[in-house]
C-alpha cells in the first residue's frame, strides 16, 4: 500500500496503441493537446530547473573552492571554510552499512514471500513489510531518538566496546548511541521495504517452468533457489538493492536525529558523523552568502549521486523485467 | 514387483539427507528474515501507539504551541498547517500529475517513453533536494522582494506539490490504460472531440483509480519533513496566510523530539500518532477507492 507503484513498477506498462493526434481542425483539441503537452513538459522543466537552480546557487562556492570542495575535510562556517568530504563519505558509509544489514534480511524475506510461504502468510507479511515504507522518516527519527539510541548503547555498543571485538577499528570509539551504527540500523529498516518488495516482484516474475525443470533434475528447494531462481533474477535484484541505496543516500530526518551531526568522518561505527542531507537540513535555514552557497553545492552533489544510482537501478530493473517478459514470465 | 520399505534404493543417502536439511534450514532462515522485518514494524508502531495514546488529550487539538520550557501546549497550529500545506500541494501537483498522465495515454512516441523514465527519475529525487529547489525559486526571491518575508506556507506547498507529481502521473496513466479502448472509440465515433472524450468518458470511467493515486501521493507527502525545514519553516503563532511561515505536524515532531523537555517529547509522540493516523486513513481510503472502481 505504501510503496508507490512507480517505485516497484517491475513490468513495463504495455505499449499504447499508436495514437495519432487528431488531424481534424478542432480548436478545443488544439488547446487540449497544448495543455497536456505543457503538463508533461513540466516534469522535464522541474528536473532541468532543479539542476539549473542548484548550479546557479552554488556558483559562488564552486568558483571559490573549486575541486578542493570535495577533497577538503574542513567545515568551519565561522572561518568561512567549507569542505564537503566528511559529508560525502558519511553519506556513502552509513548507506553502505545500511545495505549490509538490509540486503540479507530483505533478500531472504523476498525469497520467503515468493518461494516458501503459503499465500495466507504471504499477503499479511507483504502488507506489513510495505507498511514500513509508509512510516515517515521523522517518525523513525523519533523512535531512533527515544528507543534505538539508548537500546544500542545498552545492549550492542556497550558489550561490544568491552569485548574482544573492541580492537577492531570499527568498534573502537566510546559508545554514545548518536553514531554511524544507529544511523545505519535506522536506514536499514527504512530501505528494507524497497529491497524486499522489488526483489519479491522480480522473483515472482520468473517463469514457473524454470523452477520445475530444476525440481525435475532432483534439486531441493534451496538448490533451486540458489542455483536457478536467484541467478535468473540477478540483474533485477541488484537493481532493487541500488534502489534501496538511492533511498538511503537521500534520507534526511531519521539520520539527522541519530547520527550525531559531527562534521568529521571516521570509519569507526561508534563515532558520530554527518551526511549531505543532514547538513542541509540542519544548517540551511540560518545560512547566507558563501555558507549558503556551499550548502547548495552539497545539495547539488547529493542530487547527482542519487541521480546516477537511481538511473542505474531503474535501468537494471527495467531490462530484467523486459527480459523476463520476453521469456514468457508472468508477474 | 514392489520395492520393500527399507530397500537401499528408497533409503536416503547421507548426502541426500544433508541436502534436504540444508534446504529446510535455509527455508527457516528465510522465515526468520521475514519475522525480523515484521518485528521491526511492530516495535516502531507499538512504541508510537502506546506513547502517543498516553500523550493524547483534548488540549493537544485545541491549544497552540508554548515557548520551549513552559508546560502544556498543543498541536492545533501543526494540524491545521499540515492540512493547508497538503491543500496547496494538491493545487500545484494534481493538475500537472493528472494531465501528464493523460498525455502519456494519448501519445506513444519516443518522447513520451523518455518522459516516463524521467518521471521515475523525478520520483527518486530526495525530498530534501526538492525542498532546496523550492527554497531557491520561492524563498530566496521572496526574501529579495521583501526582507523578513523569506519562508512561507506557499514555498512549502510548492516543494510538496512537486513531490506529488510523479506518483499521481504514474497511477493516472496506469489506471487510464485499463479503460477499454472500445469506450473511447465509441465516443469518438459519435463525433465527440478528443478533449470531450477524455473529460466525459475516460476520466469518469477511471475516477476511482485516479482518486487512489491522489490519496497515495497525499499519504506520501503528509509526513515529509526535510523539505519543510527551510520553506514552511514552522511558526509559533497561529497562521493561515500563505505568504507567512506555517507550522506543520512533521516539523513539530522534529523540533519537539530533539528538544530537552519532557512535555514536548509527549507532544512529539502525540503528533506522530496523529500523522500516522492521517497517513493510514489516506492509504486505506485509497484501497477503498480502487475497490469501488473495480466493482463498477
Amino acid at each position: 500500500m505504501a510503496i508507490e507503484s512507480a517505485a516497484i513498477e517491475v513490468v513495463p506498462a504495455a505499449p499504447a496503441p499508436a495514437k495519432v493526434w487528431s488531424t481534424k481542425k478542432n480548436f478545443g483539441d488544439t488547446i487540449y493537446k497544448w495543455v497536456l503537452t505543457i503538463a508533461a513538459f513540466s516534469v522535464l522543466l522541474i528536473i532541468a530547473g532543479t539542476i539549473y537552480e542548484l548550479t546557479m546557487g552554488s556558483r559562488q562556492s564552486i568558483s571559490y573552492f573549486g575541486l578542493k570542495f570535495f577533497t577538503s575535510s574542513d567545515w568551519n562556517p565561522t572561518k568561512q571554510i567549507f569542505g564537503a568530504l566528511p559529508f560525502i563519505l558519511g553519506t556513502l558509509y552509513s548507506s553502505v552499512w545500511a545495505l549490509v544489514i538490509a540486503i540479507p534480511i530483505g533478500l531472504f524475506t523476498a525469497i520467503f514471500l515468493s518461494e516458501i510461504s503459503p499465500r495466507w502468510i504471504e499477503r499479511p507479511v507483504s502488507f506489513m513489510v510495505e507498511l514500513l515504507a509508509a512510516i515517515p522518516s521523522v517518525v523513525y527519527g523519533l523512535w531512533g531518538l527515544f528507543v534505538l539510541q539508548p537500546w544500542m548503547v545498552k545492549y550492542i555498543e556497550g558489550p561490544f566496546s568491552q569485548g574482544p571485538l573492541a580492537k577492531l577499528p570499527i568498534f573502537g570509539d566510546t559508545p554514545n548511541g548518536y553514531d554511524m551504527l544507529s544511523a545505519s540500523v535506522i536506514l536499514a529498516i527504512m530501505v528494507l521495504p524497497y529491497i524486499t518488495a522489488v526483489s519479491r516482484d522480480i522473483l515472482k516474475a520468473i517463469p514457473r517452468t524454470v523452477r520445475e525443470a530444476s525440481y525435475a533434475l532432483g534439486a531441493t528447494r534451496w538448490e533451486t533457489i540458489k542455483g536457478v531462481v536467484l541467478p535468473y533474477g540477478r540483474a533485477g535484484i541488484i537493481g532493487a538493492v541500488m534502489l534501496g541505496f538511492g533511498r538511503a543516500l537521500g534520507e534526511t530526518m531519521a539520520v539527522t536525529m541519530v547520527i550525531g551531526n559531527a562534521p568529521v568522518f571516521k570509519t569507526d561505527l561508534f563515532s558520530s558523523g554527518y551526511t549531505l542531507a543532514s547538513v542541509i537540513a540542519n544548517e540551511l535555514a540560518e545560512a547566507s552568502g558563501l555558507y549558503r552557497s556551499a550548502l547548495i553545492e552539497i545539495g547539488l552533489s547529493l542530487f547527482i549521486i542519487t541521480l546516477i544510482v537511481n538511473a542505474g537501478a531503474k535501468l537494471l530493473i527495467f531490462y530484467t523485467a523486459q527480459d523476463l517478459n520476453a521469456r514468457g514470465g508472468k508477474a | 514387483m514392489t520395492l520393500e520399505r527399507n530397500s537401499t534404493l528408497l533409503r536416503p543417502s547421507a548426502r541426500s539427507r544433508f541436502r534436504r536439511s540444508l534446504s529446510a534450514l535455509m527455508a527457516g532462515l528465510a522465515a526468520a528474515a521475514a519475522l525480523i522485518a515484521v518485528i521491526a514494524l511492530i516495535l516502531v508502531l507499538i512504541y508510537i501507539l502506546v506513547g502517543g495514546m498516553s500523550a493524547m488529550s483534548l488540549s493537544v487539538f485545541t491549544e497552540g504551541p508554548v515557548p520551549m520550557g513552559n508546560p502544556g501546549g498543543g498541536l492545533r497550529n501543526g494540524i491545521i498547517g499540515t492540512l493547508i500545506l497538503m491543500a496547496v500541494a494538491s493545487i500545484i501537483g494534481l493538475p500537472i500529475g493528472i494531465l501528464g498522465g493523460v498525455y502519456q495515454l494519448e501519445t506513444n512516441t519516443t518522447f513520451s517513453r523518455t518522459l516516463r523514465f524521467f518521471t521515475d527519475v523525478m520520483n527518486s529525487i530526495p525530498s530534501i533536494v526538492m525542498g532546496l529547489f523550492a527554497y531557491l525559486i520561492v524563498v530566496l526571491p521572496a526574501a529579495e522582494i521583501s526582507p523578513g518575508h523569506a519562508f512561507s506556507a506557499f514555498a512549502g506547498g510548492v516543494a510538496l506539490g512537486f513531490l506529488m507529481i510523479p506518483t499521481v502521473m504514474r497511477t493516472t496513466e496506469e489506471i487510464l490504460r485499463l479503460v477499454p479502448v472500445t469506450l473511447r472509440d465509441a465516443s469518438l465515433a459519435l463525433g465527440a472531440s478528443q478533449w470531450r472524450t477524455t473529460l466525459s468518458v475516460i476520466l469518469p470511467a477511471a475516477r476511482g483509480g485516479i482518486v487512489t493515486g491522489i490519496l497515495l501521493a497525499l499519504a506520501r507527502i503528509a509526513g515529509e519533513t526535510a523539505p519543510l525545514l527551510f520553506t514552511a519553516f514552522g511558526n509559533l503563532n497561529f497562521n493561515m496566510r500563505l505568504d507567512h511561515p506555517i507550522d506543520a505536524l512533521p516539523l513539530n515532531i522534529y523540533n519537539y523530539a530533539t528538544s530537552p523537555y519532557d512535555n514536548l517529547h509527549h507532544l512529539a509522540l502525540a503528533a506522530a500518532i496523529i500523522l500516522l493516523i492521517i497517513i493510514l486513513v489516506l492509504s486505506l481510503a485509497s484501497r477503498y477507492a480502487t475497490r469501488g472502481h473495480s466493482a463498477e
